[in-house]
């Protein structure tokens, strides 16, 4: 069967983007194939793992569950987006230095993850950090050298 | 990567036209608003619509809204996420609350809404599996096959209702609106739900609408929810019990207690309830009440956990509700 | 402990920040242009014959451009030169659900997807076997034509003294049958592989695999092209764990219809693809016979474990002796007998997962030691420490053990965890528990017969300053690129970013064995230590004659060469180099690693030594509720016996990732199948197979003890696997102090617990043990009594044997 594409305007990471597209597919796919976005990735593609974690108006969300077409005009954030014009964002310097990030795969979802936490909580206690961070899954970490990093990174952004 | 199959979409801003286009493709259509439970489906080959019904452009369709009674009106389409952080949902009805922060994860509550959860498609280990994985079993009754692998020598579906919301609103007494093009009607969550086949949980046409949830004020009741599950996160219930209690001093006036996951539809413990009505809540009370509320519960091999166990823990969780109601 | 200016420390590791920055390419991030992708199709049926398969339909479909069967790839593959049985797609036999038997290379997913199920095949029904011992039994149809007999894919058994008179001599001998279920990896990256035929002919392949040197020799003898012609490249992995250590059948399919289109070709697995390659834990059931005296001492061990291998040989040979191997390497086992069986049976393939094969029978033993410490009246702790096996010595079976750091990590788990306060004394609901361990740090034998380096770098130095390193090893996210630019940059005295690493990609890198065995920090980071040493004697060489100073007297430090004894007359490092090019040429070194030999002599010999043993101990508090036997993990101490630490965070990271896999093992993970309906495994998916989330992961706190080990660079011991092992047994022994149960099983559902609450023994789990048909071990003397690591009753000489010995075992050894 062959399908149309559709071509869309996807403001991701603060820039809009003319992106075509199968009609059918949703965000994650469209970010990693049609956008080369690969740094968000995915590990079930069913809700079922949280790492394909993006920002969506500032909610995190499963990637793999949105269909790209309703992401029109709403602000997509993905970990490409996460550094700034000074450099990596105190988050990713801290998952980097604490090897928080061992493997890396759940890194970029976990990421997110925190970065929505850290807007709404600048110094989220360890609780809070257990009950956000419930749905990214990781394997090599065992979570407790994520928690220190962000709240190090929590730590960085408040002292500026 | 598992990805959706090919479907028509269609995203009306309002729920005339969503009911229209309901009523022409009939069972072909199926509505969608987080996409967390039907595209899992889709992707697993479960259900291949042949169109898409997208409420994301309905606004109308969300919002939470309080009477001046206290009674409250919870669009569909709002998403669990923010009924989560509602302080007065948490404040007067925090066994809705419970239910809702204890679905599956903050990532999914993000997109999945209240009416998704609802409307919660049945859930069984031998149907939300892969295409292929069904395949090797020659597919189940709710999906393509003829025989139900939970329970070979049945007739009915074993699917199980797996929602946490829905034991919550027939405890509560909720009402569920429904539109389509006929026009509205108002059901009771208790007689929605009142559906023994996993194939058909909700009793809803296909051109019907979940529009609105209203949700009684609890008359000075007391409520609770409580969940058996293998991790704190992501997990479906294998067993819910929500209970509420009206008291009238120390003596118990009205008992609503519901059981869910333990069967394609939530099951009342009319029992257990009458034992309570007009004693106080007493360890020796609980204790009837428990007993008696083993009855309703059948649960089957198609969930996680052993279903000798999870039967075991019925009267078990029943007393740990009852006694949080102290 | 060294004056070091990196080993040890807190750097940030190498591959962080792209990792932190979503810029680490994995293989499914790989894209090429006119790439073509691929799914197979896999059996539904548990095992059958294939009459036929017809793909004329998939052929057809606008935009398939290739299909692929079995008949079209007849050489067989499989990690062990002993269990060779393994084909790219089955040509004519399916042995589970999920076994592959065509492939289709499509535009698209969606239409390789469609494809596939266009493919018509013709099965014919053969029995199938779930139960090991079912399998066990002559009347079963074997799987396989190879084997020890019928689905017994292995048999072993050996004894080191007299175990019966031990056991007969002693004053209280427990007998404990204990199961522990098979589990899978998951790591969260999906199996993937792109594979690109180059213009000339040549062959490219990028993979998440451990082990790109073992894929290489596969992939030369499956297509039958010469390994000069065929390039593997191990992206960084998204998780391994063991999982991604076997070569597999999508790797070798895509390989072959990229050579067969022409166009580049990419695979990545579903999740439930990836529940089918497994390759993980081993279901065992396990009866272990401990002789005690009334002091305390252990007198002897009989131990027997029978395996549930799954469908094909992978790893099984080495996981069978392993779960004999290690159980006298803790503890002081005067006399020790050890009988293993691994069955076929129609399910996914097991091999190896962290901590292989040595995991199930550390369970049983340390719940041993708990009922036999209570047996005796004595405090566990007190019972072990009592028992330990002295450093610099040889066990029973004829393992040499170097530094041992067992009694310093139990000691820190009781004082921190205020055991002697404590134990048995928390109010009912909680407790605690402890377990010890050990694990090889390294496999002391290749997998195939060589006598070969297992790791080789090399080192290229530029004259602009830059030291690259080349080394096959691959990281897995245990942080091997770190420890190899680590360990030059503390010989060269540079930083850890002027090493550039370059890795695992057969073209380029020297081999490294692979990313298994715990193996990579030792091997490589002695052959890296090596090389480096090389390189900075040649540059010695050119700074002493340019700054006429001793060669003897100059430090490499801060990026500069200096004489020790006037730090003013120095050179930068790249001076240095430029120094030295001028003298020598272009400068590179090489270093490569080979293990000490082994004591043992005897047949089976091969699996269990090390160049050093890696130990931890660990305590686990939880509260377990009685009524729902749920049970929540409250905190964990652990101690863990490195050696040297390479780097502070990645250690401590190995060991806190190792306690987490380890729980979710002792509470919930499980791969569960339907015997009933074709054998489908139950449960494949993230959801339904239950990984702990942060909800269910306690506090850790963890120990390093370090006690540099001779055998290991800078005195480094592993840390990858062993840290998992201890957890397990702790939390059924806590489970016991909160209870009063005994759950002699993995996973430590609340389902047992309940049942062992019921019970009138206040015990659940397995209740016999199958005849493992053992006829005769083979005998070998322990070294007390005289033995010379050779098997007794020889007929052959000694040397001719040995000789045998080496060409079968080395065949098999992990």
């Amino acid at each position: 069967m062959t399908l149309r594409r559709i071509a869309k305007r996807l403001l991701v990471n603060g820039e809009e983007h003319e992106v075509s597209f199968l009609p059918h597919r949703t965000l994650l796919e469209v970010l990693r194939e049609d956008m080369a976005l690969t740094g968000t990735k995915h590990g079930c593609e069913l809700g079922e793992c949280g790492t394909c974690t993006v920002l969506l108006d500032g909610e995190p969300v499963l990637s793999c569950l949105v269909l790209a077409r309703e992401c029109e005009g709403r602000e997509i954030e993905t970990v490409e987006g996460l550094a700034g014009a000074s450099g990596p964002h105190p988050l990713q310097h801290r998952f980097a230095e604490l090897n928080a990030a061992q493997c890396g795969y759940c890194t970029p979802g976990m990421l997110m993850t925190a970065m929505s936490v850290l807007r709404k909580t600048p110094a989220p206690d360890r609780e809070t950090l257990r009950r956000e961070l419930a749905g990214n899954l990781c394997r090599c970490t065992g979570y407790l050298k994520i928690y220190e990093a962000i709240e190090m990174a929590a730590e960085d952004l408040q002292d500026g | 990567m598992m990805r959706l199959p090919t479907f028509a979409y269609n995203a009306p801003a309002d729920a005339a036209e969503i009911t229209r286009i309901l009523h022409e493709e009939g069972p072909a259509a199926q509505v969608v608003a987080g996409g967390t439970d039907l595209f899992p489906n889709m992707k697993r080959r479960q259900v291949e619509p042949e169109t898409v019904v997208s409420l994301y452009r309905a606004t109308a369709l969300r919002g939470i809204e309080w009477d001046t009674d206290g009674s409250l009106r919870i669009g569909p389409t709002e998403t669990l996420r923010a009924l989560e952080r509602d302080a007065r949902l948490k404040e007067d009805f925090p066994a809705l609350h419970a239910a809702i922060v204890s679905i599956s994860t903050p990532l999914l509550r993000s997109t999945g809404t209240l009416g998704g959860n609802l409307c919660l498609d049945t859930r069984c280990q031998y149907l939300n599996q892969n295409y292929e994985w069904r395949r090797a079993i020659n597919h189940c009754l709710k999906c393509t096959g003829d025989t139900c692998w939970t329970a070979p020598g049945g007739t009915k579906c074993w699917a199980v209702n797996s929602s946490d919301s829905v034991p919550v609103m027939i405890a509560m007494g909720a009402k569920l609106v429904l539109q389509s093009t006929e026009g509205e009607r108002e059901v009771d969550a208790e007689d929605f739900y009142d559906i023994e086949d996993g194939r058909d949980w909700l009793k809803k046409r296909p051109d019907e609408l979940l529009t609105g949830i209203r949700i009684p004020k609890q008359n000075g009741s007391r409520s609770t929810y409580m969940k058996l599950r293998r991790r704190d996160a992501f997990d479906f219930p294998v067993l819910g019990v929500a209970a509420t209690l009206e008291t009238d001093g120390d003596v118990i006036t009205e008992a609503k207690i519901v059981l869910n996951s333990v069967g394609p539809a939530p099951v009342r413990c009319t029992e257990a309830e009458q034992s309570l009505i007009g004693k106080k809540l007493t360890d020796e009370a609980i204790e009837e009440a428990k007993d008696l509320s083993r009855k309703g519960a059948k649960p089957l091999d198609n969930t996680d956990y052993l279903p000798n166990y999870r039967k075991k823990m019925v009267p078990v969780f029943v007393k740990r509700a009852l006694l949080s109601l102290r | 402990m060294g004056d070091y200016r990196i080993i040890g420390r807190k750097q940030t590791k190498v591959d962080g920040l792209a990792k932190s920055l979503g810029a680490t390419k994995y293989a499914d991030d790989l894209f090429l242009p006119r790439m073509l992708h691929v799914k197979l199709l896999r059996a539904d049926v548990a095992h059958a014959r294939v009459v036929s398969i017809d793909v004329s339909a998939a052929a057809a479909m606008p935009g398939v451009h290739a299909t692929l069967v079995g008949s079209e790839l007849p050489e067989k593959f499989g990690i062990l030169p002993v269990s060779q049985d393994e084909h790219t797609l089955c040509p004519d036999t399916v042995r589970f659900v999920g076994d592959p038997v065509a492939a289709v290379a499509a535009v698209d997913e969606d239409t390789a997807f469609e494809a596939i199920q266009a493919i018509r095949v013709e099965y014919e029904p053969l029995p199938a076997v779930f139960d090991p011992a079912v399998a066990m039994r002559n009347d079963v149809p074997a799987l396989h034509d190879y084997g020890d007999d019928g689905n017994v894919h292995k048999r072993v058994s050996m004894e080191f003294g007299d175990v019966d008179g031990a056991l007969a001599g002693a004053d209280l001998v427990l007998d404990d049958t204990v199961f522990f279920q098979g589990n899978t990896h998951l790591a969260m990256e999906q199996h993937a592989t792109l594979a690109n035929p180059e213009p000339d002919g040549r062959l490219t392949v990028w993979s998440s695999t451990q082990t790109p040197h073992y894929l290489h020799k596969a992939m030369s003898k499956v297509l039958g092209l010469k390994p000069a012609r065929i390039r593997i490249i191990a992206c960084p992995n998204g998780g391994g764990f063991g999982g991604k250590s076997d070569p597999f059948n999508h790797e070798l399919a895509v390989a072959a219809l990229a050579l067969k289109t022409g166009r580049p070709c990419k695979i990545c697995l579903t999740r439930e693809e990836v529940f089918y390659c497994h390759r993980g834990r081993h279901p065992v059931l396990m009866n272990s016979r401990m002789g005690l005296n009334k002091d305390g001492s252990i007198t002897g061990l009989h131990f027997q474990s029978l395996l549930d291998g799954g469908a094909y040989g992978s790893y099984g040979v080495a996981s069978t002796y392993y779960t004999g191997a290690l159980q006298t390497v803790t503890y002081r086992v005067p006399v020790y007998r050890f009988d293993g069986v691994r069955t076929f049976t129609n399910k996914p393939p097991c091999g190896p997962k962290r901590g292989h094969g040595t995991v199930q029978p550390r369970f049983a033993l340390e719940i041993q030691m708990d009922k036999a410490a209570h047996a005796l009246g004595l405090d566990p702790a007190a019972f072990r420490l009592a028992n330990l096996q002295p450093p610099d010595s040889v066990t029973a079976n004829w393992l040499k053990i170097r530094t041992m750091g067992l009694r310093k990590c139990t000691e820190k788990v009781i004082e921190a965890s205020g055991w002697n306060d404590r134990y048995g004394k928390l109010p009912r609901g909680h407790g605690l528990g402890l377990a010890c361990s050990s694990y090889i740090t390294g496999a002391g034998l290749p997998i195939y017969w060589n006598r070969m380096p297992h790791s080789g770098v090399q080192l290229k130095l530029d004259r602009g300053g830059g030291v690259t390193a080349f080394c096959g090893a691959t990281d897995i996210g245990q942080g091997s690129d770190t420890v190899l630019a680590a360990c030059v940059a503390e010989i060269l005295g540079i930083e850890l970013l002027d090493v550039h690493v370059c890795v695992s990609d057969t073209t380029l890198t020297p081999v490294d064995l692979g990313s298994y065995s715990s193996r990579v920090t030792l091997m490589m980071g002695n052959a890296a230590i090596q090389a480096a040493e090389r390189a900075r004697d040649l540059l010695a060489d050119a700074a002493a004659e340019k700054l006429e100073v001793p060669k003897g007297r100059l430090v490499f430090a801060d990026n500069t060469v200096l004489d020790s004894e006037d730090p003013e007359r120095s050179m930068s490092f790249q001076q240095a180099i430029v120094f030295a090019e001028a003298k020598f040429g272009t400068i590179g070194t090489v270093g490569s690693y080979t293990p000490p030999k082994t004591p043992g002599r005897y047949r089976g010999a091969g699996v269990g030594p090390t160049p050093t043993y890696s130990y931890s101990a660990c305590v686990v508090e939880l509260h377990a509720d009685e009524d729902t036997g749920r049970v929540d993990v409250d905190r964990i101490w652990i101690a863990h016996d490195i050696g040297q630490a390479i780097n502070h965070y990645l250690a401590i990271g190995q060991v806190e990732g190792g306690v987490y896999m380890g729980l979710g093992e002792a509470l919930m993970e499980e791969m569960a199948y339907r015997p009933r309906r074709a054998g489908v495994h139950k449960i494949p998916s993230m959801l339904e197979y239950k990984s702990p989330t942060t909800m269910e992961m306690p506090p850790v706190e963890t120990f390093l003890i370090e006690d540099p080990d001779p055998e290991g660079p800078f005195g480094a011991k592993e840390a990858g696997q062993g840290p998992l092992l201890p957890v397990m047994p702790a939390v059924a022994n806590a489970v016991f102090d909160a209870l009063g149960v005994r759950v002699d099983q993995c996973p430590i559902t609340p389902e047992l617990i309940v049942q062992a609450m019921e019970n009138p023994d206040k015990r659940s789990g397995p209740k016999s043990y199958p005849d493992l048909r053992i006829e005769k071990p083979v005998r070998v003397k322990t070294a007390e009594e005289g033995g010379d690591g050779y098997e007794v009753d020889q007929v052959r000489k000694k040397k001719q044997l040995a000789r045998e010995r080496r060409t079968d075992e080395q065949k098999t050894t992990q």
